[in-house]
């Protein structure tokens, strides 16, 4: 099973009807048992990085998350469920997200030309291919919307960048987890095709995975 | 950007905001567009300002489904509830007009609340020579002048962190005559926003000019539900002309 986890954070049926469009069933679901006992876990999320960490802190899934990545379940973060994977971010003063990655969440600060949020459609430039994005061309374009993007401190664990007066860290990848700051359920059919690839991800790690991830 | 103008549940199509003619099932028409690659949607209430009546939720909530790209949402959205209501029923985006310029301080509330880059600032435009930038701000679907100048409004809605700024041109609005380039070029030019171009598009030509003039996204209605052009033929179409699109 798919869990979607809900926080208070965004409509979450757009994701849930993404994975439906493409055969696979997820529920939307804010019971830490169900996030813990699910083979797959989502974290979508628009909005404030602090608002975020508060909801799912009331709502007791900062545990479950954290032992779904620990437990190298196949994650997806979208967008500020990106972000919050990080050490921490700078919107509205110092917040502390989940430190899976080191790293911290900063603002665009752009030449005037460039309008923020960055909102709208962009290419990813693939610098390591993860599994989910098996079947996309690199400069493929996705559907972005954020002022604040991810600066890893491990160039490792970057899977793409996109070019918005500047190169930025578009997608993550670490072993069984997956992080995007686009939103594939916005992006048309290259965007379900991600979905799809997650959902069908094997529930244990490729053995190749692992090599390929050892040798870097 | 396909806009779906919306009248009694049904897709509709008027020529300078008025003489509205049937275009089709909004699903229908909402899935159709995505499948034929558009990159976002609009769905606009046309008459909800006039009459008074909110837009259609379940009309939203059944588009909201069939989309696979982001879509907004106008007419009728006159506070942060309203606004409230049509986000949860689906829509990425709500777009403000005449609720906007007859109170400001609601476009604050809804920056506030939603977050910048849930808000749209439609604005209806005219020629006016009276105007300093020639342009007069338009309300209540483009029934009422309002005296003010278009231009300066933008900047004011720019104030407020609005990111798209959408101004319809009136005169060109269903006329397939072209976009009125020097409104989209003033408000680029004034401020930080994406512009996206409104009102007039007829021809492959116009969507090209639209860019070159400044805006980033290019909405049309008639040329798309009437099959006049497709939208691959105008990716294409802008792709030829060395335009760097999806």
């Amino acid at each position: 099973m798919i869990s979607i986890i809900d926080y208070g954070m965004g409509n979450l049926r757009s994701v849930q009807k993404g994975f439906e469009k493409v055969g696979h069933e997820a529920v939307v679901t804010s019971d830490p048992a169900r996030v813990a006992a699910s083979e797959k876990v989502v974290l979508p999320g628009v909005g404030a990085f602090e608002d975020a960490m508060a909801e799912l802190r009331q709502r007791e899934l900062l545990e479950p998350v954290l032992e779904a990545i620990r437990a190298d379940k196949p994650f997806l973060g979208i967008c500020l469920g990106l972000q919050l994977l990080f050490d921490v971010g700078y919107e509205h003063g110092e917040h502390q997200g989940f430190g899976v990655l080191p790293g911290e969440v900063v603002r665009f600060e752009l030449p005037s030309e460039y309008s923020v949020p960055h909102m709208g459609w962009n290419q990813l430039q693939i610098v390591h291919r993860p599994p989910i994005l098996e079947g996309i061309e690199d400069g493929t374009h996705f559907y972005f919307v954020h002022s604040y993007y991810v600066a890893p401190k491990d160039d490792a664990v970057v899977a793409t960048t996109t070019d918005y007066g500047g190169d930025f860290c578009s997608m993550i990848w670490r072993g069984n987890l997956f992080a995007t700051q686009f939103h594939p359920e916005k992006s048309q059919a290259d965007g379900l095709k991600i979905l799809k690839n997650f959902a069908e991800l094997p529930e244990a790690m490729e053995p190749t995975v692992a090599k390929m991830l050892g040798e870097k | 950007m396909p806009c779906l103008d919306m009248q009694n549940g049904r897709v509709v199509k008027g020529v300078h905001f008025i003489d509205i003619r049937d275009a089709g099932d909004p699903v229908e028409c909402a899935q159709a567009y995505c499948k034929a690659g558009a990159d976002e949607l609009a769905l606009l209430d046309i008459t909800a300002t006039v009459e008074g009546r909110g837009t259609m939720l379940d009309v939203v909530k059944r588009v909201a489904e069939a989309t696979t790209v982001p879509f907004t949402v106008g007419g009728g959205i006159s506070d942060v509830a309203s606004a409230a209501a049509v986000l949860a029923a689906g829509a990425d985006k709500i777009s403000t007009s005449s609720a906007a310029f007859r109170q400001p301080e609601v476009i604050t509330e809804m920056v506030k609340e939603f977050g910048p880059e849930k808000v749209t600032v439609a604005i209806d435009v005219d020629q006016n020579q009276a105007m300093p930038s020639g342009y007069e701000v338009y309300i209540d679907g483009g029934r009422t002048a309002t005296g003010a100048d278009a231009v300066e409004w933008a900047k004011k809605v720019d104030s407020f962190g609005v990111p798209v700024i959408l101004p319809t041109s009136k005169a060109g609005d269903g006329a397939k005559t072209g976009y009125d380039l020097p409104v989209i070029r003033a408000m680029k030019d004034a401020t930080a926003a994406q512009i996206v171009a409104s009102g007039g598009a007829g021809k492959l030509e116009h969507f090209y000019e639209a860019v070159e003039a400044g805006a980033t996204v290019l909405l049309a209605a008639s040329v798309f539900h009437f099959q006049m052009i497709d939208i691959p033929e105008l990716k294409d179409y802008l792709r030829g002309r060395g335009l760097d699109l999806l």
